[in-house]
């Protein structure tokens, strides 16, 4: 399989054999991005990151997945402190930075903007998400998480939350289609998943149920991957008081659910789920944040021509 | 009125042209969107006529006739995405010497504005629009390849 020097820009690119490999690729990798084993995969490698937005984990993670396998990094730092502020396009950033590193890291408010830099750079260009679009490694990660938590086949699986503008549950949704999948949406009527994406998984045989109850699923699922609600959607605050009480999970929730039930969250959390949770064995979602590391390692050896 | 009436009166309103090109069998109410995807006027001096809402053999259709000017494959074929059923008919000397129907292009290149104003290629970024074209069962959908939002209905009016 030919990843060397493939973009990763958004999920509609990856065959199931692919996230396949890239997953298998994690695994192997876990021991060096845990810091037990010491690797030099990536030595002589120079990552550039440029991020437009703010990010912790994304950025952080990346970092962390090349410093360990013997990379470095070059980090554009703030846009206010870049040519950037000076009115310079993304195009001829790209075709700057193209020359100073062996893989470039985005993330910028316009979407589509790193497929866009992908036509502009000779090496990969890794999407770190594009505005309300793409954020693959984060589904990747998601992906592994449930791999490595549970299983991917014929999962059962309920997503809460911001379904209408949550990009991490489209694209996990639209991911999981191939690995066949038994979905349920939890939502309020207002935050529903758009009609097209779930005509679309559908389409590829995948059951998808809708509801506003946590407790009408909660027994019959192996994953609950929460998503943040975001305040600013609801223009009357007891309305969001409201959604976000239904929607949180709460220790009494898990009574009727699996022993194996594992809970997920992208992070930062805000009220979505009750701290008491964090010591339950059903929490998985620090261990989920720290899956971006062997991950990201995985692409960026895939991608840089040095598959472990 | 009798049928003959009628059609001579039709006759009077759609005269042959001599040589240039006759779109036929355009989507009733399409006709004036159709000149705007060939740009006409503009890239024509010839006589352009048009026909809107004219009877057609089972609906009613618009007709286009474009004198002293030969369009080419590529450029009809964008009008597909508005009118499906259009034929493209080439006069020389008041006869047809080549008649096809249009074709959906697979992709469009600089033709269509993308709906989302955030996509990279609403910006000022040296980029011209790219849209993939699918055709779900007639249903034209294009899906822009920098963001993948997709435009299902109304294409006219987001033509650049």
């Amino acid at each position: 399989m030919k990843f060397t020097n493939m973009d990763i820009i958004s999920m509609k690119d990856f065959s199931r054999d692919m996230i396949d490999h890239i997953l298998d690729t994690a695994e192997k990798l876990e021991p060096v991005a845990r810091g037990k084993e010491r690797s030099d995969i990536l030595q002589g490698l120079v990552l550039s990151l440029l991020f437009f937005e703010p990010s912790t984990r994304t950025r952080m993670s990346f970092e962390s997945a090349m410093v360990r396998a013997g990379g470095s990094v070059l980090n554009m730092g703030s846009v206010e402190a870049s040519s950037i502020s000076k009115g310079e396009t993304l195009a001829d950033t790209i075709r700057v930075i193209d020359g100073y590193a062996d893989a470039i890291v985005l993330r910028h408010p316009k979407e589509g903007s790193a497929r866009m830099a992908a036509e502009y750079s000779s090496v990969p260009v890794i999407n770190a998400g594009d505005g309300a679009g793409q954020h693959p490694t984060q589904t990747l990660l998601d992906l592994y998480t449930i791999r490595r938590e549970s299983h991917l086949e014929r999962i059962k699986i309920a997503i809460a939350g911001d379904l209408k503008y949550g990009r991490t549950a489209h694209s996990l949704c639209y991911a999981l289609s191939l690995y066949g999948a038994d979905i349920t949406l939890v939502s309020p009527e207002s935050l529903r998943m758009p009609e097209e994406i779930i005509e679309d998984l559908r389409s590829h045989n995948i059951n998808v149920y809708q509801t506003s109850s946590m407790e009408e699923v909660i027994s019959d699922i192996d994953v609950l991957y929460a998503t943040r609600i975001q305040k600013e959607r609801f223009p009357d605050p007891t309305e969001y008081q409201k959604v976000a009480a239904s929607l949180k999970i709460v220790p009494q929730l898990l009574d009727e659910a699996k022993e194996g039930l594992k809970i997920m969250h992208p992070l930062p959390r805000i009220n979505e789920i009750d701290p008491q949770i964090d010591e339950t064995s059903h929490a998985s979602y620090f261990r989920q944040s720290f899956y971006g590391v062997p991950v990201r390692m995985a692409l960026l050896s895939l991608v840089m021509g040095r598959e472990p | 009125m009798n049928k003959a009436s009628n059609e001579s009166k039709y006759e009077l309103r759609v005269q042959p042209i001599e040589n240039g090109t006759v779109i036929d069998h355009i989507t009733a109410g399409q006709a004036l969107n159709v000149l705007k995807i060939l740009k006409i006027p503009g890239t024509s001096e010839g006589i352009v006529s048009i026909l809107i809402n004219a009877p057609g053999a089972e609906e009613r259709k618009d007709v286009v006739k474009i004198e002293g000017r030969e369009l080419k494959s590529q450029e009809v074929d964008k009008i597909a995405l508005i009118a499906p059923d259009a034929t493209i008919n080439i006069i020389r000397d008041f006869k047809v010497i080549r008649k096809k129907r249009v074709k959906i292009p697979n992709f469009l290149t600089g033709f269509v504005r993308c709906i989302n104003p955030n996509c990279i290629s609403n910006s000022n970024e040296p980029i011209t629009s790219r849209f993939e074209v699918n055709n779900r069962c007639g249903k034209i959908m294009l899906r822009c390849k920098y963001c993948e939002k997709t435009i299902e209905k109304n294409i006219a009016d987001h033509l650049l």
